[in-house]
């Protein structure tokens, strides 16, 4: 069992990273017993399993993820949303609160219009058919105000941040809701525009350095920067 | 035939922060209304054409190419040389770009940048004759989109006007109704410099330079070409909804500020 | 802006070509990844003097429908030149060696992509050829694969191309506009370096198999330098920000 390569490194599509007894994990692809990164991105090693963190890359929609989606089309039974992957998304009216039977289309267009943007989950996805979404669930539903961030999906984790630590800082720090869809939509919503526009900045800044050492040290003194040290609690400034 | 576009893929959330922050003075990228993005302007980096210029205006980035060959002049102005402007919305500049002839939006761009450069005689047609009815030069400028955030009027029209001003062609004599080349290059006949401003209506601002997201917000567009003298030479509304008398009179005003502004920049960059 | 004049010969009494380089020298390249916004991924090649822009979109929604796999994503890509980018201009309007291009393209690149990742959807390379001269059909596939990694696309390895030709009687590597016109073949190869396995090969010109088999060892050669240059290229846009951001810390740190 060799590494051919070390943790963290960066590596290229059909870079030899293992051989011998290890499995492929993520964006990587065995072939006689070698195994060869798939994507541009940083190496782990799991075990005796390897794989790439991406650099980049689209949205897979998976069961159970939190997405944040735009309404582009209403239907007979149901709604079809862009959620930033390559299939659209198919929210039907049975997945939404009180509604158990198809409406015609005009009662529809009262719960969501063309242009809506809700917070939802996925709760099928297979490679034969569009994923399939639903509003019923807490905190989950239309988003009335804010300011919504795109960034790369591949670096939503480092977003949230081991056991959400990241994600909490942001929220702390700019008294913002910060809702975080897997599919790399962000919804931000503050009481001050200042503290909205700093988590805006925090946010691209983690997307662009989300791959160096010593982030969250440097996100939190922007921050604090920016905000000229002011504590927000339960999102009103003092 | 033309037909309403797609409705513009953005949240109504989105559209509403950003005219929201419009009526307070503010926008997304944090610019005053009346300034332009970051400019830069490159010109020559295309040596197999007369002339070229790369224009990066915020993450609009467009380049154009100037070339000159020769030709059968018009029959109604056979002592004329011939200027035509080409734009290609390259399906590499965005998502919502198809491979194909060019739509109507590009032919507006490439008609709206001609209005400017030919209504204020940027370029001395009759000294580009070299057999009157039966020969003269031909100014191909081509305007290419390489990446579309917004506002490709104005980006293709400093970008067109740099590539004419760094476009050079072989030095040469007329005999006997024959071009004689002579050794060395000259530069084109330019005798004004039309500089093109657009305006967007966001709420009830008007905002410069408008980005992507901007555009998709914007209820219309005024587009004016101002000439070296100050006059308005070329102008075109955009949009799906209507001006005020005074929102138009306004939106000139604020062109004729900004003009001289650009004109610099692009004389400095061509030299 | 220049003139073009048929060379009185190709290859000099110092065995030096037009322009200086030796036989078996490549012209210098440039690539740059990501340098387009809207597009997925992109890069920008320079080789000798062509400029050629590459983007990438998806994988995206099928459009229209009925074109989309099930089983695969549909690579599509499109081999297009700027009208400004040769010698005479060229109209914008496709041309048959356009397509052409365009189609052994997407041969050179579809066997890299992991395509059944991504069913019933489709993949948009498209390559706009700023300025052209020799070999752009080789610049392009060797942009094109950055640009497929630079939006995350999972490929089994990059592709990479370089022609080789015959000018002056001689077997020269990567011919410009001007050897190509007047020498006596050319032959553009790509190649996945991982595997060794050869993903275009044309040729138009006259050569003895000899000559074939000398020719096809020096492109794949040339290939593999070529996707050296490729891989640093990749990673040189996140290597210098980690290298940026870190040189603050330091400087900061020794700044306390």
């Amino acid at each position: 069992m060799t590494l051919h390569v070390e943790k963290k490194q960066l590596v290229a599509p059909g870079e030899i990273v293992a051989e011998g007894g290890y499995f492929a994990g993520d964006n990587v692809y065995k072939e006689n017993d070698k195994i060869f990164a798939s994507r541009l991105g940083l190496v782990e090693v799991d075990g005796n399993r390897v794989l790439v963190v991406p650099i980049k890359g689209c949205y897979i929609p998976y069961l159970d993820d939190p997405v944040i989606g735009r309404i582009v089309d209403v239907g007979m039974s149901g709604w079809s949303v862009d959620i930033n992957a390559p299939y659209p998304a198919l929210l039907p009216a049975s997945e939404t609160f009180g509604h158990r039977q198809p409406f015609p289309k005009a009662d529809l267009t009262k719960i969501f219009e063309v242009g809506d943007l809700v917070l939802a989950k996925v709760i099928a996805f297979d490679r034969t058919r569009d994923p399939l979404i639903t509003v019923k669930g807490p905190g989950l539903g239309k988003a009335t105000s804010g300011r919504v961030v795109e960034i790369s999906p591949t670096k939503i984790p480092r977003l949230i941040g081991r056991k959400g630590s990241m994600i909490s800082l942001l929220k702390k720090e700019t008294g913002c809701e910060i809702m975080v869809g897997q599919n790399g939509i962000v919804l931000v919503s503050g009481r001050s525009p200042e503290g909205e526009r700093v988590a805006v900045s925090a946010i691209y800044m983690i997307e662009r350095e989300a791959h160096t050492r010593g982030l969250t040290d440097r996100i939190q003194e922007m921050m604090r920067k920016e905000l000229g040290g002011r504590e927000f609690v339960s999102g009103k400034a003092s | 035939m033309s037909s309403t576009p797609h409705i513009s893929p953005m949240a109504s959330i989105e559209q509403r922060t950003i005219v929201d922050m419009i009526s307070h003075g503010k926008r997304i990228d944090e610019r005053p209304l009346t300034d332009y993005r970051d400019l830069k302007i490159e010109v020559g980096i295309i040596e197999k054409a007369n002339g070229s210029a790369q224009v990066f205006l915020g993450k609009t980035k467009i380049m154009v190419g100037v070339k000159v060959e020769t030709g059968d002049p018009f029959p109604d102005t056979p002592n004329e040389g011939i200027l035509t402007v080409n734009a290609e919305l390259v399906p590499l500049a965005s998502p919502s770009f198809e491979p194909g002839p060019p739509d109507e939006n590009s032919i507006e761009l490439a008609r709206v940048v001609d209005r400017g450069l030919r209504e204020s005689k940027a370029i001395d047609l009759e000294q580009l004759c070299v057999e009157a009815g039966k020969k003269v030069f031909v100014v191909f400028v081509d305007v290419y989109v390489l990446d579309h955030d917004g506002n490709l009027i104005d980006a293709s029209a400093i970008a067109s006007l740099a590539a004419l001003l760094n476009a050079r062609m072989s030095d040469y004599e007329i005999k006997n109704g024959e071009i004689v080349y002579k050794p060395g290059y000259k530069p084109l006949p330019i005798k004004n410099r039309p500089i093109t401003v657009t305006i967007a209506k966001i709420g009830d601002s008007l905002v410069v330079d408008p980005c992507l997201e901007e555009e998709q917000v914007m209820s219309a567009r005024l587009t004016a070409a101002i000439d070296d003298s100050g006059r308005v030479c070329a102008m075109q509304k955009g949009g799906m909804e209507g001006l005020t008398i005074e929102e138009v009179k306004a939106a000139v005003q604020i062109v004729s500020k900004k003009a001289n502004e650009l004109r610099e920049k692009i004389l400095e960059a061509a030299k | 802006m220049f003139q073009e004049k048929r060379p009185e010969r190709l290859i000099d009494l110092n065995g030096l070509r037009l322009d200086g380089r030796k036989l078996d020298q490549l012209r210098q390249i440039k690539l740059e990844v990501g340098i387009l916004d809207k597009a997925n991924g992109s890069a920008y090649v320079e080789q000798g003097r062509n400029r050629i822009l590459v983007a990438v979109y998806g994988p995206r929604e099928a459009h229209p429908k009925h074109m989309a796999l099930a089983d695969r994503a549909v690579v599509r890509c499109r081999y297009h030149m700027a009208p400004f980018s040769t010698e005479e201009r060229k109209s914008p309007a496709p041309s048959r060696r356009e397509m052409e291009l365009s189609k052994v393209m997407r041969e050179a690149l579809e066997p890299a992509i992991l395509s059944k990742n991504y069913p019933r959807t489709t993949i948009d390379i498209f390559v706009e050829v700023l300025q052209s001269d020799g070999g752009s059909r080789c610049a392009a596939i060797t942009g094109a694969s950055l640009a497929l990694a630079d939006a995350g696309i999972p490929m089994k390895s990059l592709v990479s191309a370089c022609a080789v030709g015959k000018i002056g009687g001689q077997i020269a590597l990567d011919l410009s506009d001007l050897e190509d016109k007047y020498g006596e073949a050319d032959m553009p190869v790509a190649l996945m370096p991982s595997f060794n396995a050869i993903t275009l090969v044309q040729m138009d010109g006259s050569l003895t198999l000899d000559e074939f088999a000398k020719g096809l060892d020096i492109a794949v050669e040339s290939c593999k330098q070529i996707h050296e240059m490729q891989k640093t290229a990749l990673k040189e846009k996140y290597l210098s920000i980690k290298e940026e951001v870190e040189e603050k810390e330091e400087s900061e740190e020794a700044g306390k």
